[in-house]
């Protein structure tokens, strides 16, 4: 018996710079999950070199077939297999290792992983034989290979093995008292992003279940039905991300700053709003759809009357609220905005998560709801306002706090120094800056009815000319070079953390003394997590005044952009 | 105001009960943002009432041989002549248009009236295809089996263009159509 004690506490180490207890086991899955997750980031980003320069039509690099197949590589790798991939890492970490707990079955984790590596890379290895022109939402009566719908079953029933010993892991934390309290709200987040992950996953089986059995010519499949299931799926697992996002801003608020939450109350019951109604935002990519009556549509894309907006409307106040006030208990406490000007942005873990807020606020948020009206969707729907809105949310947003967290996983988990290091306090910047000049030429296009997913801006072999208004070229311009640098942006990340992992400089605890360099300042020395006294009365009275004018301005974009596009609508011709 | 004598980070448990009084800064945003959804939500049934551009339309299965069939019949009645080897149709004021989309043609070519009501009725006979008035910037998605009756009023004379916004295989990008309006 205490041998076996014995050999489960060897399975533990200290983290020097948290306190934590990490365990090995899920050290482990936490480090094989990101680096196939940063694999498949590296196929995405490779194809999305291409997308771009063949968009761009002063450039026009691959030929159509190519085009379309690289562009279904793209969306598979980016909206699937690096981003599920990275969230299983999450999981782990926010489960047991934030827990302090051990690892349940770690063996049927390697199992959920190896299932989702085989299913990741049938799926690439179709599409790359050009067995699966389907793009990303692969809409029936459009065919691919039966391999491939098998590949993506494969890998969601490997994400919903890992996602239940995510649930796992906190009954044995609960039960073996490995934590004191209540469990963190990163904890919680994460657990509302794994519950959204069961509903997506559930969806995804209606999805491609049928559609396997389709392709092997077993039963007829209706196409309305599938875009409906497709969407329950596919948008769905957009909002793991911003679960799981939001959560990796709260945790990264607090390594990087000592960001408090202003009240556990409001941040929790803004994640559960997610749970209960985010399924509904299938009805976002249906609203010009034959299938679906008026009342249907407003209810579903409203998300039952936009519940779920307004928590993240809450978590976006929340989350910049609780960087200040962690700021003003760190000394940064005079006017409005000494806490943002003093605050640590030469730190990649920082300058990410904040531009992935901003980003995801003002670029994804707002033109996610506003193209997710019933009526003014007429004007969007297929435009390039489409990957403008969600190159905003999924890259600007999830994958740039992604990568911003990575930059904390490298020296905590893999207890690494980074690599290339002022190139790294740079990349956030180059990504994020790359990422937001690609969405508003995209957004821009959009207005002028440029479509998404085509080939062809010349439309050269079309039976009838189209001449797109010339503001149309210069954003196509703009959308190259910021897609340019975005991609480099990405490529430089990956970059970073393979050279980091492979090949990167041990921290020591002499490295953490001496400050040396690849260290982020919050692992140098971790900010208060846990602040008592008259200060904090003190500065809990004050508020936060700063993020009043920020959120307000916010406000005022939000409503300004709402209305213009009611106004651009209602010069149409009638319809109806 | 609440109890304050502490405050911690996202990854520290919180110790006793968590459900406190809101500070008052988060009630006033919460209050803005609530107050904020339920306009966002009150638009669109107002929209349907008071404005001009809907997506309801007329809408039912429809068997795609059935659709065509109905297409090449109403393209017989009305048919003026022919541009790029597409029949161009002058349909009455007032009455059903039919377009079919298909693997990488729309048909036929429409010649309407400007300031007159039509029911457009948008199907596939093959794959999903999309339906983009340009430049007028009017999106419909156009799905097999279902057919699509939208009541259309041109506000404008002009020489339009359909392009095809849903990707619909190889030669998705050459797929046009053309919709005239005279007035």
């Amino acid at each position: 018996m205490s041998g076996a004690i014995e050999r489960l506490s060897s399975r533990f180490r200290t983290c020097a710079v948290t306190g934590l207890k990490v365990n090995k086991d899920s050290e482990n899955l936490i480090k094989a999950n990101a680096v196939i997750a940063i694999v498949c980031l590296l196929i995405g980003v490779t194809a999305a070199f291409g997308l771009v320069l063949t968009r761009w039509q002063t450039v026009h690099l691959l030929p159509a077939e190519m085009y379309y197949r690289f562009l279904t590589l793209h969306g598979m790798n980016m909206l699937i297999f690096f981003i599920i991939f990275f969230e299983m890492a999450i999981l782990y970490f926010a489960g047991p290792v934030l827990l302090n707990a051990r690892q349940p079955t770690p063996k049927l984790g390697w199992a959920a992983f190896g299932l989702m590596v085989i299913g990741m890379i049938m799926v690439n290895v179709m599409i790359l034989m050009g067995k699966a022109d389907v793009l990303f939402t692969s809409y029936p009566p459009l065919q691919a290979h039966p391999l491939y719908y098998l590949g993506v079953i494969l890998f969601a029933v490997g994400a919903l093995l890992a996602t239940s010993l995510f649930f796992a892991a906190l009954v044995v934390a609960k039960r073996e008292k490995t934590y004191k309290g209540s469990v963190p709200l990163v904890t919680f987040g994460a657990t509302t992003a794994a519950i959204i992950a069961v509903i997506t996953l559930v969806h995804g089986a209606a999805t491609y279940i049928p559609a396997l059995l389709w392709s092997m010519n077993l039963i007829e499949l209706d196409a309305q039905l599938y875009r409906l299931l497709f969407w329950a799926l596919g948008h769905s697992s957009q909002q793991i991300n911003v679960a799981a996002m939001v959560s990796v801003w709260y945790l990264l608020g607090g390594l990087t700053v000592g960001a408090v939450v202003l009240n556990e109350k409001v941040s929790r019951t803004a994640f559960v709003l997610y749970i209960l109604f985010i399924s509904m935002a299938s009805a976002h990519h249906l609203l010009v759809d034959p299938g679906f009556g008026s009342a249907w549509k407003i209810w579903n894309t409203s998300y039952a009357m936009y519940l779920a907006v307004l928590a993240s409307m809450v978590h976006g106040f929340t989350v910049p609220a609780g960087l200040e006030i962690g700021q003003r208990l760190r000394g940064f406490n005079a006017g409005k905005f000494e806490w943002l000007r003093k605050a640590p942005w030469g730190d990649p873990g920082f300058s990410g998560m904040v531009l992935s807020v901003v980003i995801f606020g003002f670029l994804g948020g707002i033109t996610g709801v506003v193209i997710g009206t019933e009526q003014i969707n007429i004007i969007v729907h297929n435009t390039m306002r489409l990957p403008g809105h969600f190159h905003a949310t999924v890259a600007g947003g999830t994958a740039l706090a992604f990568m911003a967290v990575t930059y904390y996983v490298l020296p905590l988990i893999f207890q690494k120094r980074i690599a290339f290091w002022k190139l790294a306090k740079l990349q956030p910047w180059i990504f994020g800056g790359g990422m937001s000049l690609m969405c508003m030429s995209m957004i821009y296009m959009g207005i002028f009815g440029v479509p998404r997913r085509h080939w062809d801006s010349s439309f050269s072999n079309a039976p009838f000319s189209v001449e797109f208004h010339p503001a149309v070229w210069i954003s196509q311009a703009s959308m190259g070079v910021g897609g340019l640098l975005a991609a480099s942006g990405a490529l430089l990340f990956v970059i970073i953390a393979v050279v980091t992992v492979f090949f990167g400089k041990p921290l020591t605890e002499q490295a953490i003394r001496e400050g040396a360099s690849g260290i982020p300042q919050g692992v140098l020395k971790l900010p208060a997590q846990l602040h008592e006294g008259e200060k904090v009365v003190a500065v809990h009275k004050k508020g936060a005044p700063g993020t009043m004018v920020l959120i307000m301005i916010f406000f005022a974009c939000f409503v300004l952009y709402y209305f213009v596009n009611w106004k651009i609508l209602s010069f149409l011709w009638k319809v109806g | 105001m609440s109890e304050t004598e502490s405050m911690h980070s996202g990854i520290v448990p919180p110790q006793g009960v968590w459900w406190k009084n809101v500070p008052p800064q988060e009630k006033v945003w919460i209050t803005i943002a609530f107050v904020w959804c339920m306009i966002l939500f009150a638009m669109m049934p107002v929209w349907h009432i008071r404005g001009g551009q809907n997506p309801s339309g007329i809408r039912h299965k429809v068997d795609p041989a059935a659709f065509l069939e109905r297409t090449e019949r109403f393209v017989e009645e009305y048919k003026i002549g022919e541009e790029s080897g597409i029949p161009v149709v002058e349909p009455p004021p007032g009455s059903h248009v039919y377009l079919v989309g298909r693997m990488w043609q729309w048909y036929p070519v429409l010649k309407l009236k400007k300031g007159v009501e039509y029911t457009l009725h948008l199907s596939s006979i093959d794959v999903n295809h999309g339906f983009a008035l340009f430049p007028v910037n009017i999106n419909f998605q156009v799905i097999p089996g279902y057919d699509y009756g939208l009541k259309i009023t041109p506000n404008q004379s002009g020489d339009f263009r359909i392009i095809c916004n849903e990707f619909c295989g190889i030669g998705h990008h050459m797929m046009v159509g053309k919709v005239l309006v005279v007035d």
